[in-house]
């Protein structure tokens, strides 16, 4: 058995792996692989989507979920350590899927803990299952992971969505055009990381058609009053990265869009109904993903 | 012969830290747990230096230091020199290697950190030795020393 902490954890032939048993559980979601196991759901930090989406795969697989939702109701807001509250729990639960606001506390967890700990995000540092299903709608969508037009769209400072699926693409030669204010830009170190890992990169402050039209994916991300030291400059661009559904007029039939969700208006409501729209699709994938990596943390064939 | 010297070559067996800047003498006790040494231990400081300007020196009698306790000094103290000393005579120096990996000896400066808000040790990971560049364990942050 084993923790899943970081996508950087993960070789080119376990994602692939991964992604086919995604796959076979997107055939067959509901199975009994799992009866008379508990899932342990720990959410320091609230984050009802993914949560329901670890429970739901959970449940279909015939576990006994267990655990908390937010803080407040865990003892840990009665000052317990997290060493303690994960050594708890691990006396109930074969395996435990955490949230926590903490940096690193999934990788601390997954040393303290005697059974296998899944990260659902560690405050701004790592959230594995998110880019699984990230990849997972790529390959769905495009029929392969390798050499693809992909352009990521919005906040690429701050946006540990982004960050995290360059990493994960390193193994499979993609093109990235990176589109974002130059408050928001792709930060130096993981251009430093393209350029170590020979992924090719573009950079642009404008996003417009002849970008759109030659994506295979585009992945749009949340821009965010917060992030901006300068509410001028948020004012002016935050809506020049919404995109609409007549930017879509002239894409590459293949081009699907992507976002992790919630959004906050950077995709137009009337891009829903563009055939080039994925990101609900993208969100229901996140359950066979977690099915996959559920059971490879446990060793369970899938 | 200069007084310093005779310091030095007064003990019998043991480890002479030398070179050490002045202030950080009290910093390198705490580092190496010397508080709670059962032989005799001599401390020297302001003590007049060509190399550093004031530096200071520690003498610790029938006290032999670990790799692993001098690499506790690589972060506040690089330069420092060990003599050990066998017989009155210097018989090896030692210098400080930055290790692989730095267990409770640099605090993460990013405090949103596990290693921060919980009761455990720091770990960083050793990046770069000639940029002395660190990696936290934990949120992967990296830090210049
Ligand atoms: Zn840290």
């Amino acid at each position: 058995m084993h923790s899943l902490v970081t996508i950087a954890d993960l070789g080119k032939e376990k994602i692939l792996s991964l992604l086919a048993s995604a796959a076979r559980f997107e055939a067959m979601p509901n199975r009994k692989t799992l009866d008379g196991r508990v899932v342990a759901t720990l959410f320091f930090e609230p984050s009802t989507r993914t949560r329901l989406s670890f429970e739901t795969a959970a449940n279909r697989l015939g576990a006994r979920v267990i655990g908390f939702s937010d803080a407040a109701t865990s003892s840990s807001s009665k000052g317990e350590s997290l060493k303690d509250t994960i050594m708890m729990v691990s006396n109930y639960a074969d395996i435990i899927v955490m949230r926590h606001h903490l940096e690193g506390a999934a990788r601390y967890a997954s040393e303290v803990s005697p059974v296998p700990i899944i990260n659902a995000g560690d405050g701004a540092n790592q959230h594995p299952s998110q880019t699984m299903l990230d990849l997972y709608s790529i390959m769905k969508t495009q029929g392969t992971l390798d050499g693809l037009d992909i352009c990521l769209v919005g906040d690429l400072k701050y946006g540990r969505t982004v960050h995290s699926l360059i990493m994960a693409m390193r193994h499979f030669h993609p093109r990235f055009h990176f589109v974002a204010p130059t408050e928001l830009a792709m930060p130096n170190e993981y251009k430093l990381y393209c350029r170590e890992h020979g992924i090719d990169f573009t950079e642009h402050t404008e996003f417009d058609e002849t970008l759109i039209n030659a994506a295979d994916i585009i992945y749009m991300t949340r821009v965010q009053r917060e992030r901006f030291t300068d509410l001028m400059e948020y004012e002016r661009v935050k809506n020049v990265y919404v995109l609409r559904a007549d930017m879509l007029r002239h894409t590459r039939p293949n081009l699907r869009i992507l976002h992790p969700l919630p959004r906050v208006g950077e995709i137009a409501y009337d891009v829903d109904d563009c055939p080039q729209a994925y990101y609900f699709q993208q969100a229901k994938n996140g359950l066979f993903v977690r099915q996959a990596l559920i059971c490879d943390c446990l060793e369970i064939e899938g | 012969m200069k007084k310093e010297e005779l310091l030095v070559a007064a003990l019998k067996n043991g480890t002479v830290i030398d070179h050490i800047p002045s202030e950080l003498v009290f910093k390198l006790i705490d580092l190496l747990g010397l508080q709670n040494e059962k032989s005799s231990v001599t401390i020297g400081y302001n003590l007049e230096s060509e190399k550093i300007g004031r530096k200071g020196i520690i003498k610790v009698a029938d006290r032999f230091f670990s790799d692993e306790e001098i690499s506790r000094l690589s972060v506040t103290a690089p330069n420092v020199v060990l003599n050990i000393i066998h017989d009155y005579e210097v018989v090896e120096k030692k210098t400080v290697v930055i290790p692989d990996e730095l267990h409770g000896i640099v605090r993460c400066p990013n405090p949103k950190c596990i290693s921060n808000n919980e009761p455990m040790s720091s770990f960083f990971h050793v990046i770069n030795k000639e940029q002395r560049l660190l990696k936290c364990h934990y949120c992967e942050k990296e830090l210049n020393v």
